[in-house]
């Protein structure tokens, strides 16, 4: 039996589910906005202002989601300070759910000042410059804190970070796409976007297919309802259909055949089922331990 | 300095009798499962089941039978490790998990905030939250006794023996001249369980004795840090950072081109 089936479930479940999930979509979307700022034209604006909208709105719904999931939620400052010796602060480059504490907490800060929009246009490329790095880092992060602990399936791989960044590019893209219609974006700045999802979801499937292949013979935990929810809600539904649909845009309308939308619930499902397929697998009780 | 404490346990001579759980609980306060009324495992003499935030101590019963009278009980009297490389040390974000001056781990409760990142952390899956508290909590190797010049709860209270307290160096001594008996009384299993400090995570300040494999009690073979994963699972995730970031600037410059092609030109970039 690996070893990572002899620990125990930290339970993290539906606070930190939908956190994975906003705070990929957050970090994606500013890094995205970020990039249009500097390599963009007048016409993306409306794309910008919705990037930033949804990164500052994301941080906060993320930095409330970890604090409802704490055990102690009104010690949530703890991470960022040492307690005992306040106002020194409490910083573990090492340890992912530290820097990564401190990570959006900037995060937000850029995503503050980019949607407030006031200021010089050198200060407001800086920022968003700073905010599209760590955009990027929010969205990956949340799969290396995974990797770096003892529990099946995680630690298993190296690749949750690179895949979890890759879907937070994806899904980025896809809310972006979705609400920057309503706001008067351009039809070229959409087709960029929905061009760039199409190569995010190829490069998320590789991914993916990657992380599996990485499991070795712990990759087995998938001959279950976790996989089949991977194959279909994941792969089927959340990359090869709205890459299907990108490619035949005349398919595409509302709803399951609104490629944005399945990329969202793609991205939700991948990290539904990376978080619940792990917690699923309790600490291995030893009842009988076969002939001696 | 102190020297480094900690437990040796002894599992050829534990009989089962939890009096080391039963002492642990009364010592640290530790509330009864829901309300006292327990719920049976079903499939073994063991309701305990696991370590967690109440349980700072469990007595695993382990049934090596073959039909009713071929076969044999193995039990071990399970606790935090106290590793000397220690995976919940390392990733706790909030510096509540400390190292103590006998070179113990200590998770401090008006520290913590529950994050929980230790649980997952732990190789033995011995942490878990104490829903009384709202806090991650384990064995603390009963600190506030060894500060008093008392030893533990729970090896105060074993009638065997089977759990022993005391510096790691002597523990270890014993524990080697232990594994020679018994392999001359011809009891050719038995051996030592994290007694080795240059072994994975740099030995454990509670070892064992087993006459199994560490898996059949439970026990990982090969305990790791969950910090070996965080420069490949880094890189990985940078390098698609990287490859993510490029396709989109390249979109945007293939944007750009079809755009002079088209003859728009435009203003350039924007502000």
């Amino acid at each position: 039996m690996p070893d990572t089936f002899f620990t125990a479930s930290p339970h993290w479940t539906w606070f930190i589910i939908p956190y994975f999930f906003v705070g990929g979509i957050a970090g994606g979307a500013y890094f995205l906005a970020a990039l249009l700022q500097w390599f963009g034209r007048p016409e993306d604006r409306p794309v910008i202002r919705t990037g930033y909208s949804l990164a500052f709105w994301g941080a906060i719904i993320s930095g409330a989601l970890l604090t409802l999931d704490l055990g102690k939620p009104f010690r949530f400052w703890h991470m960022l300070f040492q307690s005992e010796n306040f106002p020194n602060l409490m910083f573990k480059s090492w340890s992912p759910i530290s820097f990564g504490a401190w990570a959006i907490l900037l995060f937000g800060a850029c995503a503050a000042v980019s949607w407030y929009g006031k200021g010089g246009a050198l200060l407001a490329k800086l920022v968003a410059g700073l905010g599209g790095l760590l955009g990027f880092f929010v969205a990956g992060y949340t799969g290396v804190l995974l990797s770096v602990t003892n529990r099946p399936i995680w630690a298993d791989s190296p690749w949750l970070g690179a895949l979890f960044l890759a879907s937070g590019a994806s899904t980025g893209a896809a809310a972006l796409a979705l609400f920057a219609s309503g706001s008067g974006a351009s039809e070229r700045s959409i087709r960029w976007l929905t061009s760039f999802d199409s190569q995010a979801l190829v490069v998320e499937l590789i991914l993916l297919i990657v992380f599996v292949a990485s499991l070795g013979a712990v990759a087995k935990v998938w001959l279950g309802f976790w996989g089949l929810v991977l194959l279909v809600g994941v792969v089927g539904a959340g990359i090869l259909w709205p890459l299907r649909l990108h490619f035949k845009p005349a398919a595409a309308s509302a709803g399951f055949h609104n490629p944005a939308l399945m990329v969202l619930l793609g991205g939700f499902l991948l990290r539904t089922v990376v978080l619940l397929a792990s917690n699923s697998i309790a600490a291995h009780h030893v009842a009988s331990g076969g002939m001696p | 300095m102190p020297a480094a404490m900690g437990f040796f346990t002894d599992t050829t001579i534990c009989i089962g009798c939890k009096a080391c759980e039963v002492a642990c609980k009364n010592w640290n306060q530790l509330p009864a499962t829901h309300g006292g009324v327990g719920e049976m495992s079903g499939d073994s003499y063991d309701n305990t089941r696991k370590l967690d935030g109440t349980h700072w101590r469990h007595v695993k019963f382990i049934e090596q039978f073959d039909g009713p009278y071929n076969g044999r009980w193995l039990m071990m009297s399970d606790v935090c490790k106290h590793c000397v490389q220690a995976g919940c040390l390392e990733v706790c974000p909030t510096g509540a998990i400390i190292r103590t001056e006998y070179d113990t781990v200590v998770i401090q409760s008006d520290v913590c905030n529950g994050c929980r990142a230790c649980i997952a952390a732990c190789p033995f899956g011995v942490i878990d939250m104490n829903a009384a508290a709202g806090t991650a909590q384990k064995c603390t190797l009963c600190y506030d006794r060894m500060e008093v010049g008392l030893e533990p709860a729970c090896s105060k209270a074993c009638p065997t023996d089977s759990i022993q307290f005391g510096p790691i160096t002597e523990l270890r001594e014993r524990a080697t001249k232990r594994v020679a008996q018994l392999q001359a009384q011809g009891e050719k299993r038995a051996r030592l369980y994290g007694d080795d400090p240059k072994g994975p995570l740099g030995g454990l300040n509670s070892f064992y004795l087993l006459v199994d494999k560490p898996e059949v009690y439970g026990l990982p073979k090969t305990p790791k840090l969950p910090s070996r994963n965080l420069k490949p699972s880094g890189t990985f995730a940078a390098a698609t950072g990287a490859v993510v970031g490029l396709l989109a600037i390249v979109g945007l410059r293939k944007r750009r081109m079809d755009e002079i092609g088209e003859g728009g030109g435009g203003k350039g970039s924007q502000n």
